[in-house]
């Protein structure tokens, strides 16, 4: 007679507390092991791990390798899985969940310094205030002067009232700022009366991906208190 | 107003669906707007689409902070998947509605070798805008 397999007395906590804190406690009980999600999951196989299997190891209780895999920052949290899997089980929040058990000195340098600036700086390229505005400035300025077509082009910038506020991923600024020209054009054509913001008007929130819910709460809410204090209606997000 | 005939030569033009807008966001409706201005802006014969897509479409490797991560190579092998799906399209433009997806695809597009450029949705367009006001009649 076959006889089931003991895994000691492990216990997983991890689980515990994935399942209290995911919405509907990501039905993690619920998987077949039928192996959907590794099958169309870009990070399976990277360094001998996949979806499934990163499941199972919470499943079975191995907390501290599930605590200690770096695989969780090479998963995208895309939640591909989920949509693949046949129970609805939310792999992608379980890596989120384990993100947070990351102490802010273990969390990859570059995610929690974008998170830092942001938190500091207002911009997760920490771009200073003057040299967004000024930089906002000049676009528009050359635009109207070089091109015939454009001389009536604006860069609003902390337009009360505007109908519309718009964010720019800080990236934009820092590596193309001409990109960010045909954008005004469109809104401009259109007829949206828009505005920047001087402050805090990044489009990304890598306080999102560090696993630090007050951090990420902070961006959000400093960026919605800009936007209520212009009395715009309606946040255009770029990102 | 928009105008597609500056695409003279049928460059043929592809997109991705950020993860973040369209299946963890929007969802296909969002996914088929996103067609209907590509083609309206770059004719709707120039438009390839990629397999799988929109919903199930798969995630570039540019999300969840990886572009920041340092995790460079592992990066990149998770992006191969997505480099393979673009080469399939033989599409000579990608458009990258976000900017993580703008980063990441354009790399691997250099380091796998492929000829594709990138783009932002909002450059295409303005590539087709007719402006009201300068519009010849007719
Ligand atoms: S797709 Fe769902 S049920 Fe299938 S192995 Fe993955 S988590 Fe389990
Ligand atoms: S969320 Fe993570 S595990 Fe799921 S498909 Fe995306 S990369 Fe893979």
């Amino acid at each position: 007679m076959s006889q089931p397999i003991v895994i000691g007395k492990r216990k997983s906590r991890f689980k515990e507390l994935a399942q209290a804190a995911i919405p509907g406690g990501g039905n993690l009980d619920l998987c077949l092991t039928c192996s959907s999600c590794v099958n169309g999951c870009p990070a399976s196989g990277i360094s001998d791990m996949d979806p499934r299997k990163f499941l199972r190891m919470v499943l079975l209780g191995l907390d501290e390798e599930v605590l200690q895999t770096p695989w969780i920052w090479w998963c995208s949290m895309c939640q591909r899985c989920r949509r693949a899997c046949p129970m609805g089980v939310d792999i992608g929040a379980l890596v989120f969940m384990a993100r947070q058990q990351w102490s802010r000195e273990n969390t990859p340098k570059g995610i929690q310094k974008s998170c830092d600036l942001h938190l500091e700086f207002g911009n997760s390229t920490g771009i200073r205030r003057e040299d967004w505005v000024s930089l906002c400035a000049e676009l528009a300025e050359e635009t109207r002067q070089q091109e015939e077509d454009w001389k009536d082009l604006p860069a609003p910038m902390d337009k009360k009232g505007a109908g519309y506020y718009l964010n720019q991923n800080a990236k934009e600024p820092t590596v193309e700022p001409e990109e960010m020209i045909p954008l005004w054009k469109i809104l401009h054509e259109v007829g949206i009366d828009w505005t920047y913001s001087s402050e805090q008007w990044d489009a990304v929130n890598y306080c999102m991906f560090s696993g630090d819910d007050r951090d990420w709460e902070a961006v959000v809410r400093r960026q919605s208190e800009i936007v209520n204090d212009l009395g715009c209606k309606t946040l255009i997000n770029t990102e | 107003m928009v105008d597609p005939s500056w695409n003279k030569e049928g460059i043929k033009v592809t997109c991705q669906d950020p993860c973040n807008l369209v299946r963890k966001g929007l969802g296909d409706s969002v996914a088929d707007d996103l067609r209907f201005v590509i083609k309206h802006v770059a004719g709707e014969e120039n438009f390839v689409d990629m397999w799988p897509n929109k919903s199930n479409n798969y995630c570039c490797g540019g999300g969840g902070g990886y572009l920041q991560s340092g995790f460079v190579e592992k990066r990149r092998a998770f992006g191969r998947i997505k480099f393979d799906q673009i080469q399939a399209t033989g599409a000579d433009i990608v458009v990258t509605p976000c900017h993580n997806c703008r980063s990441q695809i354009t790399d691997i597009g250099q380091v796998y070798g492929g000829k594709y450029q990138t783009v932002h949705l909002w450059s295409l367009i303005v590539k087709a805008m007719v402006r009201k006001s300068t519009a010849t009649p007719g």
